[in-house]
């Protein structure tokens, strides 16, 4: 008798005690959860940013995400996110993620922003893993490199000479690294391509997200 | 110190945890996010405010439940309220504090595995009242926020020759870009290797100091 007392005020405790974790728990994911998901808009707009001026469209990029189920032009191994941005109603440009599945330490993902008469807006590595000090100056932040692509188009230069200028192409390649670049190149290349096949549908099928009234 | 250890209760000296029994200097406790996050000052300051506020509300709560909560499950009890208290940060974090977040992320779930936190429950917090718990738990926090703090400084000032940069993480609106030490620095001392390196000066310095203080006695 005494001894299951003693079981049962153990248990009494061990549920109190539960208890006050989760209201510890629920009181600050009922403070946080608003603002965790404002702050995830804000740092995905933020990254978006960085291949579209914001100037340049007046809709809400967010809402115009679609995934694309199949697109092996893109990425190969799985669905790709797709921006849609527009003006007054009218396409503006196109943002893609695509993947390169060649990089030299495997997959290296892309945020590409396709301008709606083709040209690029502009090219962002959003991860990878290549080697540091060599291939990882495709980012941004470490190099130039990746902004030669802004305004290129697949007439600019032509589709033969998009490749490194080891291989014979137009584009810089990176000293010390070259299968990073290449993948790089080709990733960018088959997102114009995917692009200049895809864009009647892909215009004409998306929603008519304009909405004048929000001029940024 | 007699073989009935079991049934003695230690004296609550809250204030051991600032200097005589620093939780990482002395105790060698929470040493895993205390090396992975001090690269910058602001980085090593911030984990240690949350290891504080854990401390402090854990050493509190499990003081408060010190005479209903019985032997057998208080061990499960407190290792799940630090656990939600973690979780707690973890969230506030994400939400108010999202560029820090994104700095220290990872590192905030690891405050659970701090033994500092469940060693002050048992050795203090569940023993005496909530003054005593609370003040306890203040003190070991501050001592092992001072200690992420004098590290993270150290190694931002040897590898990067800069002090209080990215100190926007924390307050949002600062403008002030850091003190410009030297250019550049030795890049080691960023880098894993270099938080054991600074760590190992920072507790001989420790030991020396307490060694010429006790001397002259």
């Amino acid at each position: 008798m005494a001894q299951s007392s003693d079981i049962m005020r153990s248990l009494i405790g061990l549920v109190i005690m539960a208890a006050i974790a989760g209201l510890v728990i629920g009181f600050s994911e009922n403070l946080s959860r608003e603002r965790i998901a404002e702050n995830r808009r804000e740092a995905l707009l933020a990254t978006l940013h960085q291949v579209i001026d914001p100037g340049t469209y007046d809709n809400d990029l967010l809402e115009s995400h679609r995934r694309i189920a199949v697109a092996p032009l893109l990425d190969p191994t799985g669905p790709v996110d797709a921006y849609l941005a527009t003006r007054n109603g009218a396409p503006v440009a196109a943002l893609f993620t695509a993947k390169a599945l060649d990089g030299y330490n495997g997959a290296i993902e892309l945020l590409i922003a396709v301008r709606f008469d083709g040209s690029l807006a502009g090219v962002r590595v959003l991860s990878h893993r290549e080697t540091p000090g060599l291939g990882d100056q495709v980012e941004a932040s470490r190099s130039d490199w990746v902004l030669q692509f802004d305004g290129r188009s697949l007439q600019q230069p032509d589709l033969d000479d998009w490749a490194v200028k080891a291989d014979g192409g137009s584009f810089d390649g990176l000293t010390g690294a070259t299968v990073t670049p290449r993948a790089v190149v080709k990733a960018v290349r088959n997102t114009l391509l995917y692009f200049e096949q895809q864009r009647p549908d892909l215009f004409d099928t998306w929603p008519k997200p304009g909405r004048p009234g929000e001029d940024s | 110190m007699s073989s009935e250890i079991e049934t003695v209760i230690p004296p609550a000296r809250p204030q051991a945890g600032l200097w005589d029994q620093n939780p990482a200097l002395v105790q060698m406790l929470g040493l895993c996010p205390l090396m992975a996050v001090t690269t910058t000052t602001i980085n090593g300051f911030a984990l240690g405010l949350g290891t504080l506020a854990v401390l402090v509300c854990s050493n509190l709560l499990i003081s408060a439940s010190r005479h209903w909560l019985r032997d057998p499950v208080r061990l499960p009890a407190c290792v799940l309220l630090i656990a939600a208290l973690v979780t707690a940060v973890d969230l506030l974090t994400q939400g108010f504090l999202p560029e820090l977040y994104r700095v220290l992320g990872l590192f905030i779930p690891l405050i659970i595995t701090n033994c500092a936190i469940l060693g002050r429950a048992e050795t203090c917090a569940r023993h005496h009242g909530l003054a005593t718990a609370g003040l306890d738990g203040l003190s070991y926090g501050l001592g092992f926020l001072g200690v992420l703090t004098v590290l993270g400084a150290f190694r931002e000032i040897a590898g990067r020759g800069v002090l209080l940069s990215n100190l926007d993480l924390l307050f949002k609106d600062s403008a002030f870009e850091g003190l410009r030490l030297a250019d550049g620095g030795l890049l080691l001392m960023v880098l894993p290797p270099g938080a054991f390196i600074a760590f190992g000066f920072l507790v001989a310095g420790f030991n020396l100091i307490r060694t010429r203080r006790k001397a002259p006695e």
